[in-house]
């Protein structure tokens, strides 16, 4: 056996590790080891990424102009369409959790693996075969309806709107699966000594966000089966002219689909909390405000759905209870930004890569969270309800949140995942470049929202041509952003220095673990330790590894 | 007014007493043209307010922190507590009371937005892939929204197939046209000129070009305009009367004019030709056809066609009859000139 040990600094990429341990094909799509599930996760990932980037940029470059760009309104229909479910269903709701929580859970926990191996590959196949679904319907006729499938134009248009809600139905029990084998794990696989309030904050995202995959999930898989039926058997559920209800649809959609905007959200704060505690070296602030405050996004969220229908014609009862509701998911969210502040202050705060993410995670998620409370007012809302102003908002949060936290992540644990250590210059440069193009593409969007540019418009009154103009630009630097990141990391699998085992001086368990980790992710039972203390790790230069000084406890 | 009115008064008059006077609009917020669209423009600029502050002090506080606290050599971390409950107390009780405000404004407002004056002017507005119908108290139909100024206007909303939303941003009002459902919204418009009508449910190809206008008349100009329009038989020529007809009657659903095939006979090239039926007869599309089957469509349905069509009986009367008639002929006229 290696008998490498953790904190000597000596990487480990001439030794076992779970890359090198098999080889072939097989060896991974069979594979139980929950780091290469990750990885596959993150592969798969990051391709849909690049595809729903390719559809956005499309999209984009159709808009430089008021009238016909580059396609037809029909295609044009269908570009914005697979940009967003493959963007919401194919990249950032499996994100975080699947490829970043995936690697990292079973680590933090000083375990194996996690609980269920088998349903955790299982997860990863359904997610292909979801995929599969989803994306053949480029070919048999790419649906028009917009990601949200409403009714009754879901059921009447000509495409192949049942490959498609299949594929999510499929994608959604992918979803679930990964939630229940994170859950169990937490629940069952924490080290003896390692007790709720001592595991990584990031744990408690990833726990946080399980509890809404088991739980929203199937409601999303249920309202697509009534779609499906509708469409394929003609039962009326949805379509008023088959005594059908459209509005009915709504409900049952956004009843999943708001409460996995924080399916999406949590685990990037998870990812945040650690950043921020490991790069400014202090104990993250008010840790127990930060897990309760997961816990009570994750209830909450199931409560605001109605909030999108607030012009749809549901009752003004109705509109006041979901909009106060909406508010008070709020108060969570501000906690934690005043947290990760508080953290920083009197800190010794090193501006790695990982670090300019959180700061640019603060700005942007910081304006996508206040200009919820626009929409959540019911007078303003109506204004702004389905406008321009709606798509800056959630990007700014999904996209300035949660793609924001998982490559800052992402650079955080690149050297534990691939033992390899990228540029940190690029890595400086493309976060600054990526902060330029996201707030030139969505900051103009939400100026021309405001003074009412609607969404999903093919051809647009005339005055607006400067802010679609000045968007575009945006997303051409914006995409530019993410190319450098590809380069450099791939680049940094061939040629990174290698990686130590501890390169940012953390303090949770997975960094006592060899870079890339040994197939049973420790040679030897990790040290508990407490994950916000910083106090004893010692930078040896020779290294670049952080190690525990000698004569503080092993 | 409203006690949420003198809350936001003193913000707005921080915030910019220059973009609230005017009517023009501003860089946030398109022009104002609705008695109701200052309230929601005080909400606006008072969520402005409280956002531009939190924003700049998550800002500026993460800012300093990196800038004094950035690690350097001889620079170590200060001991500072990790967790305070009064600080956290507080900064979890100013938001709830921010937002609590925030709420009971947006909430006061909609009311006032929901809630149509008993006497408002009501004009049924259907949507329709990809076109506004609004149909006024004298059963006149139009595509462009005309309205009084100063007066109420409620607008009860419908569609005849999917989801449809009317927004109109002069107006700060937006409203779902759901199918099989009755919605409602009202405005009064303030000042005369012509605003844009936007349809803001994605409705598929043609959701972009569901645009029209919505025309503010000077007081007195509306009940003249309406009566003008109503009248049209009289003040235009026949063939553009039945266009008009076409258009709004229902006919343009099923018949197209440019050949393309639909649920009825496309109108293009139709007058005058001889058309054979359902059954084997035969009949030359002349005025008397044309009539009976506006009237009695189920007495000779055209070979290929489902006999579908509903009675227009007492629905139209013949003066409207005979100007479909010349606009049916200048359609067989036209259609000669095209190879």
């Amino acid at each position: 056996m290696s008998t490498t040990t953790d904190v000597s600094g000596t990487p480990a990429a001439l030794g076992e590790n779970y890359l090198n341990c098999a080889h072939g094909l097989r060896s991974w799509l069979l594979t139980l080891d929950h780091k290469r599930i990750g990885v596959m996760y993150l592969i798969s990932i990051l391709a849909s990424f690049f595809l729903g980037g390719v559809l956005a940029l499309l999209v984009r470059t159709e808009l430089l102009t008021p009238q016909r760009t580059i396609v037809d309104a029909q295609t044009y229909n269908q570009l914005f369409t697979l940009h967003g479910a493959v963007m919401i269903f194919l990249f950032i709701i499996p994100g975080i959790p699947a490829a970043l929580g995936n690697f990292v859970l079973p680590m933090m926990l000083g375990a194996k693996d996690v609980a269920f191996p088998r349903l955790n590959l299982l997860s990863y196949h359904l997610w292909l075969l979801g995929a599969v679904f989803a994306l053949a319907s480029i070919v048999l006729g790419a649906v028009d309806t917009g990601w949200t499938f409403y009714t009754p134009y879901s059921t009447t248009t000509g495409t192949s709107v049942v490959a498609v809600t299949l594929g999510v139905f499929i994608l959604g029990f992918s979803s679930i699966f990964t939630g229940l084998n994170f859950v169990v794990t937490i629940h069952k696989m924490r080290p003896a000594g390692m007790g709720w309030f001592q595991m990584p904050l990031f744990l408690w995202g990833l726990y946080a966000t399980a509890i809404i995959q088991i739980l929203a999930t199937p409601v999303l898989g249920i309202t697509l089966l009534l779609l499906i039926v509708e469409r394929v058997f003609g039962v009326g559920i949805f379509d008023p002219a088959l005594g059908g209800d459209p509005v009915l649809f709504q409900h049952f959609f956004w009843f999943y689909s708001h409460p996995a905007v924080y399916i999406m959200i949590l685990p990037a704060m998870g990812v945040i909390s650690e950043l921020v505690s490991v790069f400014s070296r202090k104990r993250i602030f008010g840790y127990k405000a930060i897990a309760y405050s997961s816990v009570a996004i994750a209830v909450l969220s199931f409560l605001v759905w109605g909030h999108h229908m607030f012009v749809s014609g549901q009752s003004a009862l109705a509109n006041m209870i979901f909009s106060a509701l909406t508010f008070s998911v709020s108060i969570p969210s501000a906690i934690k930004v005043f947290n990760w502040l508080a953290t920083m202050y009197k800190g010794s705060i090193r501006l790695d890569t990982p670090m300019l993410y959180v700061l640019s995670f603060l700005f942007l998620f910081g304006i996508g969270g206040l200009t919820g409370l626009f929409l959540g007012a019911l007078a303003t809302d109506v204004h702004l309800h389905d406008t321009y102003f709606v798509v800056a908002h959630f990007h700014y949060v999904m996209m300035g949140g949660t793609v924001i936290a998982f490559l800052g992540g992402l650079h955080y644990w690149w050297p534990k995942m691939f033992g390899r250590m990228y540029s940190e210059k690029w890595g400086r440069i493309a976060a600054l470049v990526i902060f330029v193009g996201f707030n030139l593409t969505f900051f103009t969007q939400f100026v021309m929202g405001s003074r009412g540019m609607p969404r999903r418009y093919y051809n647009y009154p005339e005055q607006f041509t400067p802010y679609h103009q000045l968007s575009t630009i945006g997303s051409y630097l914006l995409g530019a952003g993410f190319l450098i990141v590809a380069v450099y990391l791939l680049h940094s699998l061939v040629a990174g220095r290698p990686a130590p085992a501890n390169p940012w001086g953390a303090s949770s368990l997975e960094w006592q673990a060899t870079s890339p980790p040994h197939p049973h992710n420790f040679a030897e039972t990790p040290a508990l330790r407490d994950p916000y203390d910083f106090s004893d790790l010692v930078y040896d230069p020779a290294t670049g590894n952080y190690a525990p000084a000698k004569g503080a406890d092993a | 007014m409203s006690n949420g009115w003198s809350l936001t008064a003193g913000f707005s008059a921080l915030l910019g007493p220059v973009l609230l006077a005017q009517q023009r609009g501003d860089f946030w917020l398109p022009q104002r043209a609705s008695s109701e669209a200052g309230a929601v423009d005080h909400l606006f600029y008072f969520i402005f307010g409280v956002s531009a502050f939190f924003f700049l002090l998550i800002v500026v506080l993460a800012l300093l922190f990196v800038l004094r606290y950035r690690r350097r050599p001889g620079r170590e971390v200060e001991p500072s507590p990790s967790h305070n409950l009064k600080l956290e107390l507080t900064w979890s009780i100013i938001p709830i009371i921010i937002v609590i405000v925030i709420f009971a404004l947006g909430f006061q407002r909609f009311l006032d937005m929901a809630t149509p004056p008993a006497n408002s002017y009501e004009i049924q507005v259907t949507g329709q892939k990809w076109k506004w119908f609004f149909t006024y108290p004298s059963g006149f139909v139009s595509d462009e929204l005309h309205v009084p100024v100063d007066e109420p206007v409620k607008l009860v909303l419908t569609s005849e197939d999917v989801i449809h939303s009317l927004y109109i941003p002069a107006f700060r009002i937006k409203k779902d046209a759901v199918p099989g459902r009755y919605s409602t919204a009202w405005f009064r418009a303030i000042e005369p000129g012509q605003y844009l009508l936007l349809c803001a449910e994605y409705c598929g190809t043609g959701h972009s070009d569901m645009q029209t206008w919505t025309v503010v008349h000077e007081p007195g100009g509306f009940e003249t305009w309406l009566a003008k329009a109503s009248n049209f038989l009289d003040t235009l020529s026949p063939a553009e009367a039945g266009e008009r007809l076409y258009k709004t009657k229902g006919c343009a659903q099923c018949h197209s004019v440019d050949g393309a095939g639909g649920i009825g006979p496309s109108f293009r090239d139709l007058y005058g030709h001889r058309q054979a039926l359902r059954g084997g007869a035969e009949v030359t599309v002349e005025e008397n056809y044309v009539r009976e089957s506006i009237l009695d469509p189920q007495a000779k349905v055209v070979a290929g066609f489902e006999p579908v069509m509903p009675t227009y009986q007492g629905k139209l009367s013949d003066r409207e009859i005979t100007a479909i008639i010349a606009y049916l002929k200048q359609l067989a006229s036209g259609a000669q000139e095209v190879p």
